[in-house]
C-alpha cells in the first residue's frame, strides 16, 4: 500500500517525532509514505476567513496527489477534515468541481477528482488493520495505562467519516492501545476538544478546556496521553508546564503519539521513535519497559 | 423609553430582517432557518462551560432577529472551536460550526477579521504554511533521516490573489475589531 503523506504545517517543524514514528511503523506494517515536497497549506486555517480560498488551497494539495495518482495519509486532525471535505465536495459536485478546476487552472495544475484522504491512524485501524497490528507487537505494554484524546476532527463531522467510529462513543484509538498490550484507560472528559482552535483567541478559555481533561487523566491513573494531532500536542504537550504552573500543579503526564506507542511494542527502540524529543520527557514510562 | 435608558436597558434600534437570508446565502449558513432554539448546541458547548462570552443559540438567535452589525462585530463569533460537537448533535442540521464560518466570512468582508486570523492569514500568504521552515528546521529534519521541506511556496500567495483575499487582506479588511 502506498499513500501520500500529508504533514501540514505544525507537523514538520514542531512535532517531528510524530513523523519518524509514523513513518518508521508504517514501513513496518507494508505503508508506504510518499513524501510531496510541494503540498502547502491545508486550508484549515483560512476556512473560517474566507470559504473559497480553503477550498482552493486543499484543492490544490488534492491536485498534487493525484499527479502522482496516490492518495493522502495525513497525520493532523484538522489537516484531514478540510481535505476530506473538499475531496467529497469536489467528487459529488461537478459544478464546484468545475468552477475549482478553472482556478487551479490559472496554477497549472488540475484535478479530476480521484483522491481519497485519511487520518494516519484510521488507515492503521481500517486497511492496515487491528489484527495485523497485533500480529506485529513482538513486546506487548501490559506495563502501561494510556488515555487516548480523540480530540475532534479525526471524527467530526462524522458524515464525511462514513461513521467509521462513532462521534458519541469512539473506540478506534483504544483498541488500537489495547492491540499493543496497553490498558485503555477509560475517563469522563474523553470526548472533549483540547482548545487548540481558539488558543489565538482566547487563551484562558483554550488553556482551561486542556487544563480540565490534564487533570481528568492526571486522576484516572494513567501513564500517559496517546494523541494523534499535533495541536492537541501543543496544549497537552507545549503548553502543559504552563497551565499547571498558574494553578501551582506539576503535571508530569507524558504525551505519546500512537505510531510511538505501536513502535514501542513492535520492539523498535524509544531512540528511534524520538521519544525523548517529546515536548515532556517519557523517562518514568521508559524506565517501565527496561 | 426614557426609563429603559435610565435602566441601562440595550436597545436595539438598528435590525436587518434579511439578515438571515445573507447568512443563508453563504456557504456553510444555507441551514440557518431551521434552528428551534432548543440549546442543545450551548448545553454541550466546551467553550461555553468556560467562557459565557460564547453562546451558539444565542448567536443564531440574533442572526435570526437580524441584529447584523452586533454579530459581525462581535468578537464572540470567534470564539468557536470548531470541535462540532453540536454539530454532530443538532436535531434540526443547522450545521452550527459552518454558520459560524458564515458568519465570519461576511465579518471579514464587513472589515471585522480577528487579529488572530488575520496574523494565520497572513503568516500562510507568506509561507505557504502555518510556520516557516527555515535553514535550521531543515538542517533538523536532515539530521533526523526527514526529507528537506522547500521554503516558502509561491502558489498559495497566487491564490490568495485568484479569490480575492489578497485584495480583501490589504484593503479595508480588518482594522475594525
Amino acid at each position: 500500500m502506498k499513500m501520500a503523506v500529508f504533514l501540514g504545517c505544525t507537523v514538520p517543524v514542531r512535532n517531528l517525532s510524530y513523523e519518524l514514528s509514523a513513518k518508521r511503523v508504517a514501513g513496518e506494517l507494508g505503508l508506504e509514505l510518499v513524501d510531496i515536497p510541494e503540498f502547502g497549506c491545508c486550508g484549515y486555517p483560512v476556512k473560517s476567513v474566507h470559504h473559497e480560498t480553503a477550498y482552493l488551497l486543499a484543492a490544490r494539495n488534492l491536485a498534487l496527489a493525484e499527479e502522482r495518482g496516490l492518495d493522502i495519509c495525513t497525520l493532523c486532525s484538522a489537516c484531514t477534515s478540510v481535505l476530506t471535505e473538499v475531496s467529497r465536495e469536489l467528487t459529488a459536485n461537478e459544478a464546484l468541481l468545475d468552477a475549482t478546476c478553472k482556478s487551479l487552472g490559472m496554477l497549472g495544475r488540475r484535478y479530476s477528482g480521484k483522491v481519497k484522504v485519511k487520518h494516519f491512524v484510521r488507515v492503521l485501524y481500517e486497511d492496515i488493520g487491528l489484527e495485523a497490528v497485533e500480529k506485529a507487537v513482538k513486546r506487548p505494554l501490559d506495563m502501561f495505562s494510556i488515555a487516548s484524546h480523540y480530540g475532534c476532527h479525526y471524527l467530526k463531522p462524522s458524515e464525511i467519516y462514513d461513521r467509521f467510529d462513532h462521534p458519541e462513543v469512539p473506540q478506534s484509538l483504544d483498541r488500537l492501545v489495547a492491540a499493543t498490550g496497553a490498558r485503555a484507560v477509560d475517563y469522563r472528559t474523553k470526548k472533549d476538544c483540547c482548545g487548540g482552535a481558539i488558543l489565538g483567541v482566547d487563551e484562558e478559555t483554550a488553556l482551561s478546556m486542556a487544563r480540565a481533561k490534564l487533570d481528568d487523566i492526571s486522576n484516572a491513573g494513567a501513564d500517559a496521553i496517546n494523541l494523534i494531532c499535533p495541536f492537541c500536542s501543543v496544549m497537552y504537550g507545549a503548553n502543559q508546564r504552563k497551565i499547571g504552573a498558574g494553578r501551582d500543579v506539576k503535571y508530569d503526564l507524558p504525551i505519546l503519539y500512537y505510531p510511538q506507542i505501536l513502535g514501542l511494542a513492535m520492539g523498535i527502540s524509544h531512540e528511534e521513535l524520538g521519544l525523548m524529543q517529546n515536548p515532556i520527557r517519557p523517562r518514568a514510562l521508559l524506565a517501565k519497559i527496561s | 423609553m426614557e426609563s429603559a435608558q435610565k435602566k441601562d436597558v440595550p436597545v436595539v434600534t438598528v435590525l436587518d430582517p434579511k439578515f438571515k437570508y445573507e447568512v443563508a446565502r453563504e456557504p456553510g449558513g444555507e441551514n440557518i432557518k431551521y434552528c428551534f432554539q432548543c440549546g442543545t448546541c450551548t448545553s454541550g458547548c466546551k467553550v461555553a462551560e468556560f467562557d459565557s462570552k460564547y453562546n451558539p443559540r444565542k448567536i443564531i438567535r440574533m442572526v435570526i432577529l437580524g441584529m447584523r452589525e452586533r454579530v459581525l462585530s462581535g468578537d464572540f463569533i470567534w470564539l468557536c472551536a470548531t470541535c462540532y460537537t453540536c454539530h454532530e448533535r443538532c436535531p434540526q442540521d443547522v450545521r452550527i460550526p459552518e454558520v459560524m464560518n458564515a458568519l465570519k466570512n461576511i465579518a471579514v468582508r464587513e472589515g471585522y477579521i480577528h487579529p488572530a486570523f488575520r496574523a494565520q492569514a497572513e503568516l500562510i500568504a507568506g509561507y505557504g504554511r502555518l510556520y516557516e521552515v527555515d535553514e535550521l528546521a531543515n538542517e533538523k529534519r536532515t539530521d533526523w533521516g526527514l526529507t528537506e521541506i522547500p521554503q516558502g511556496c509561491p502558489e498559495v500567495a497566487e491564490i490568495y490573489g485568484i479569490t480575492g483575499l489578497a485584495d480583501l487582506l490589504s484593503g479595508g479588511a480588518g482594522g475594525k475589531l
